[in-house]
């Protein structure tokens, strides 16, 4: 453990030999397409599908009505609400799937699309969900009769009240978290393999939580859990998108119960994109209160969050706004209070989506945002004001006056850490010069905690099922391991980072280890990979069941060496006999001997199942600094620099970690900079596609300076935190904090993301700093 | 051609494609060009700088010639779209798809290009200006292929730039500024060319700002930001993901500005 092994998967990645849904090729698979809606609300009168079902190569055509008689045109979303999988009477959202089209190829299913007239009465439609909570809003949902999905609170709200009204200082901005789109590589995706005489169903999806999805479908379809097999083969990204069940997945599903044939599905990209689970779009009343002297008192925060037709956040049951009471985040306040509503839109279902990190994203972004903004009130370098009011290392674990146990934390170490690397102070110095000069250049910092590794069973469930992961491990008696997980690795390296951890504990060659995830008919029961949980839960369980492995070795090894169990000694890879080096066992013999010498009273063979319910979340935090430039001529923006100190405990792999933070900082960085999906009044969406929704490339993406603290987590089996997503959390305030700062001597208080030019430039025009040329 | 209005010429596909991938465009025929021969070159003769329609934007970018005499053309070459685009992209392919966002448009106005083009009832040679009638249409006749363009050799003391401004690389631009400057012998505007990108339904050549700045220095600075405001006056830009109008309109007035002084830099140098 801790070296940059260079990871297993690759070889296969990296020559084109990846099996991805899409490589799935039956005999006899047949293709489905799908009619989609042209607006965003709109009462359906008819469908007339008799031209397409003409066209030569047409198998079937499929419409809500044909899903009724099986109890699967709606289908429950994760969050206990309900969501269309084809419409009877109206849709919903501009681009939802209205009618699925089974053809012989998928080019044939395509032409059949464009020959399906549907008649639409068009209703009026919300896309703004300030307005959707307003009296006489159309409603989007006539099941619920309002278009208020949930209120959640968090705080003691009269306490807080008079914490602010006492306050020396109180901030307050409105900030708005845009619409996005994870973006994945792979479009969603499956091929469902019906078997009508075993009545068994075989699913390969792409899917973040295989499991989950099974048993759901156990649920739902009626088919019984044992004749159904997802398999999630290769992923092509997730970032949370994939954790989903789309009306592509069951339509197809049906599609091969209907025709006996198998039927694969894949989303084009311009039909992904506007139809699929989005992030964000979380809009935020924020307030900081604080002392004169920049001693932070508490924060408030009222959200309104869009989620669309249907609420679908993947989230734990008990936080209906995911876990955005983090808000607090790396400071030590008095009191807070935070409030959200959820709106139903006439938008696709999600909301926690992207990077997803239950909503921790928006909650990071919220706090270091305003940090900066009390920091320019009060005229206090905000690195001062962050270092004033971090929780100081010895207060932890700390708890937060939102009920969070942080486990471990060493902010300060890891500002200044972050302060050092790119010379913090000659920067402010260089700043202004420039200032005198007309020049903008701005610094931002963000000093962010993460909440990962959900979660302890007494807190996290999704529909009841608790958020533990598992581990099974089977050591062969040639010595050789397979180890299978509960989770579903989409990129973030799990065959390696698994095999690290279990070599680390049994001493085994990385090389000797397969690890399979993904199979609901050989892995063990887990919840999947989303929400930098696998770390902190199934890697959990790779060393508890390696652990119990061990123990099971220690006694075979006693009786190999005709010791006593107490005597014997583990160093990395064997046993020996206390005082006796050369007595010893290596866990290759004792493997071996677990199949053909294994001594009266044991059990034959060498394995171990670990379900992992963690006793806390995981705590991981880092500091990043972003130097800006600012062209006053057209408002572009230009990142200089960018420092990320991350601490996230003990690393398993640190040439996995630093990408994924390369990673997550070039998401966060489009976010900051380019990504939006947006809608006008009527519902129609701008940004379906990769022409108009920009994601950054290798050329504007800024290079990445990467260093690191290390603070184990105190309760995980090897002091290791979840990494995934610390920098698509951490990174945006510290963009936008440069940009905002580099505009600050003009008074400008805040600018929304994406960070566009013409913002930018807007916001120069209006206080005369923008240039001429 | 065979086909007629429903057939499609195919050079390097960088538009077309994915025109088709989206069903945007569904012509009967594609016919592809490519393997007609010597329509791939870059040279200077006859008074002008010579570029075969099937020339790949990658070759401008490689080009010598371009680089040393023809800087403006350089400038997009190193910026259109991206290098997997500008390995099979076409010079013709860019001009004739008749795309206000393309950038050789612009620079073909500031240049006083002409067109040849080859069809069934022979040969012509077209100015650029008037050559873009609407978006996606050109004054190419249907049964009518590029073959080359014709750009007038630089002068010794001329310089041209190309300013454009992205959101991302590979995106369409916000605005673009073309400009092509030549000076006489007392270092006065003799000729000057200004096109603009992606501000109105085709390339605009901002002729007004063309004649503000005849006859004038180039150290005068109120009449360089004349030609700024005069090509803003000449942009029709739309409010769209890449910017509000009014904002692409001063974005003009700015890059021709910046563009303008560059190419005047350039022309002190002899072109370079």
């Amino acid at each position: 453990m801790g070296h940059g092994v260079k990871r297993k998967e690759d070889p296969r990645f990296i020559q084109g030999k990846g099996n991805y849904v899409d490589d799935v090729k039956l005999p006899g698979m047949l293709f489905l397409d799908f009619v989609r809606s042209p607006y965003a609300h709109a009462r359906i009168k008819s469908i007339n599908a008799d031209k397409a079902k003409a066209l030569p190569g047409v198998v079937a055509v499929l419409t809500g009505k044909d899903l009724v008689p099986l109890g699967l045109d709606w289908i429950p979303t994760l969050s206990s609400d309900k969501m269309m999988v084809l419409p009877t009477e109206k849709v919903v959202f501009q681009m939802q799937e209205v009618v699925g089209i089974v053809a012989e190829d998928r080019y044939t299913a395509a032409d059949a699309v464009s020959l399906v007239e549907v008649e639409y009465e068009p209703l009026p439609a919300v896309t703004n969900p300030m307005k959707a909570l307003e009296p006489g809003a159309p409603i989007v949902r006539p099941d619920k009769g309002t278009n208020h999905v949930f209120h959640w609170e968090v705080g003691d709200k009269a306490a807080t009240e008079k914490l602010f009204s006492g306050a020396d200082v109180v901030v307050k901005q409105e900030l708005y978290y845009p619409r996005i789109h994870v973006s994945y590589m792979e479009t969603a995706g499956c091929v469902a393999d019906f078997d009508q005489v075993r009545g068994h169903l075989t699913l390969w999806m792409t899917t973040q939580a295989p499991h989950a999805v099974r048993t759901v479908a156990a649920l739902v379809t009626k088919i019984p859990e044992n004749n159904i097999r997802i398999i999630s083969p290769d992923i092509g990204g997730g970032f949370g998108g994939k954790v989903y069940v789309y009306p592509g997945y069951i339509v197809a599903a049906v599609a091969s119960i209907v025709t006996g044939h198998p039927v694969k599905w894949i989303n084009d990209r311009s039909d992904d994109q506007p139809s699929t689970a989005f992030g964000r779009d979380w809009h935020m009343t924020a307030e900081l209160a604080a002392k004169k002297d920049g001693t932070m008192l508490g924060v408030r925060i009222k959200t309104v969050s869009d989620h669309g037709a249907f609420f679908g956040d993947a989230n734990p049951s008990k936080f209906p706004a995911g876990l955005f009471s983090i808000c607090t985040g790396s400071y030590d306040l008095k009191g807070g209070f935070a409030e959200v509503d959820g709106a139903y839109t006439n938008k696709p279902l999600g909301g926690i989506t992207y990077r997803c990190s239950f909503r921790v994203t928006e909650a990071v972004y919220a706090i270091e945002r305003m940090v900066d903004v009390l920091a320019y009130k009060i005229g206090m370098d905000p690195t001062d004001l962050r270092m004033k009011n971090f929780i100081p290392s010895n207060k932890f674990p700390y708890k937060s006056i939102f009920g969070w146990t942080y486990d471990s934390g060493n902010y300060t170490a890891a500002l200044k850490k972050a302060m050092d690397k790119i010379g913090y102070w000659d920067l402010r110095k260089e700043q202004a010069e420039k200032r005198k000069k007309g020049e903008l250049m701005g610094i931002g910092v963000s000093s962010f905690t993460e909440i990962v590794g959900a979660g302890p069973s007494a807190q996290f469930d999704i529909l009841g099922i608790k958020m533990f992961d598992s581990a099974e491990i089977r050591i062969h008696p040639t010595g050789k391991a397979i180890a299978r997980f509960g989770t579903k690795s989409q990129g973030q390296g799990h065959e390696t980072t698994y095999a690290q951890i279990i070599a680390e504990e049994l001493g085994l060659p990385i090389e000797d280890i397969t690890v399979e995830e993904g199979d609901t008919d050989t892995a063990p029961y887990g919840l999947g990979t989303y929400a930098s949980r696998s770390t902190p839960t199934a890697g959990a369980a790779a060393a508890m069941a390696s652990r119990k492995i061990r123990d099971k070795a220690r006694k075979l090894a006693a009786h190999l060496l005709e010791a006593r169990e107490e005597d014997l000694v583990w160093e990395r890879g064997k046993f020996y006999v206390k005082g006796s080096p050369e007595r010893a066992k290596t866990i290759q013999d004792i493997a071996f001997a677990a199949y053909t010498n294994h001594p009266p009273g044991v059990e034959a063979g060498l394995e171990a199942v670990d379900y992992y319910d963690p006793p806390n979340m995981t705590f991981p935090f880092g500091s990043y600094i972003c130097v800006v430039d600012i062209d006053r001529g057209t408002g572009q923006p230009k990142v200089r620099r960018f420092v990320a100190v991350d601490d996230c405990g003990n690393i398993i792999n640190p040439l996995i970690v630093e990408g994924q933070i390369h990673g997550a900082l070039a998401m966060g960085f489009g976010t900051s900079f380019l990504e939006e999906i947006k809608y006008d009044e009527d519902g129609n969406v701008f940004g379906a596609n990769f022409m108009d929704y920009l994601i950054p490339t290798a050329v504007e993406t800024p290079k990445w300076e990467t260093e690191k603290t290390t603070t184990p987590s105190p309760h995980h089996p090897f002091g290791a935190k979840g990494v995934g997503e610390s920098a698509t959390v951490g990174s945006p305030a510290a963009f936008v904090n440069a940009v905002v700062d580099a505009l600050s001597q003009g008074g400008i208080p805040h600018i929304d993301m994406p960070l566009s030019p013409w913002k930018i430039w807007n916001a120069l025009k209006e206080k005369g700093l923008a240039m001429e040329a | 051609m065979k086909g007629g209005d429903d057939a499609k010429v195919l050079a390097g596909g960088q538009s077309l494609i994915p025109l088709l991938k989206l069903r945007l465009a569904s012509p009967t025929r594609l016919v592809d060009i490519n393997g007609i021969p010597g329509l791939e070159y870059i040279r200077e003769s006859g008074g002008y700088l010579r570029m075969g329609a099937l020339t790949r934007m990658a070759d401008l970018e490689a080009s010598d010639l371009i680089m040393k005499r023809y800087p403006i053309i350089h400038d997009a070459s190193v910026e259109i779209a991206d290098p997997t685009v500008r390995n099979l992209g076409t010079v013709g392919g860019n001009i004739s798809h008749g795309d206000p966002a393309n950038d050789l448009p612009a620079i073909m106005l500031a240049l006083e290009a002409e067109f040849v083009a080859e069809g069934g009832s022979g040969s012509r040679t077209m100015k650029a200006e008037g050559f873009f009638v609407d978006t996606f249409t050109t004054a190419l006749n249907h049964n009518e292929i590029l073959t080359e363009i014709r750009v007038p050799m630089a002068s010794p003391r001329s310089g041209g730039s190309y300013l454009k401004l992205e959101k991302r690389i590979g995106d369409f631009a916000i605005a673009g500024s073309a400009v092509q400057l030549s000076l006489n012998s007392r270092g006065e505007c003799e000729r000057l060319g200004v096109g603009l990108t992606a501000v109105g339904p085709t390339a605009i050549k901002a002729k007004k700002a063309e004649e503000a700045l005849k006859g004038k220095k180039l150290t005068d600075e109120g009449a360089i930001r004349r030609v700024g405001e005069l090509a803003a006056e000449a942009a029709s830009p739309t409010t769209d993901l890449r910017g509000p109008a009014d904002y692409k309109k001063e974005m003009v007035k700015v890059l021709t500005i910046r563009s303008l002084k560059r190419a005047y830099q350039r022309a002190q140098r002899g072109g370079m």
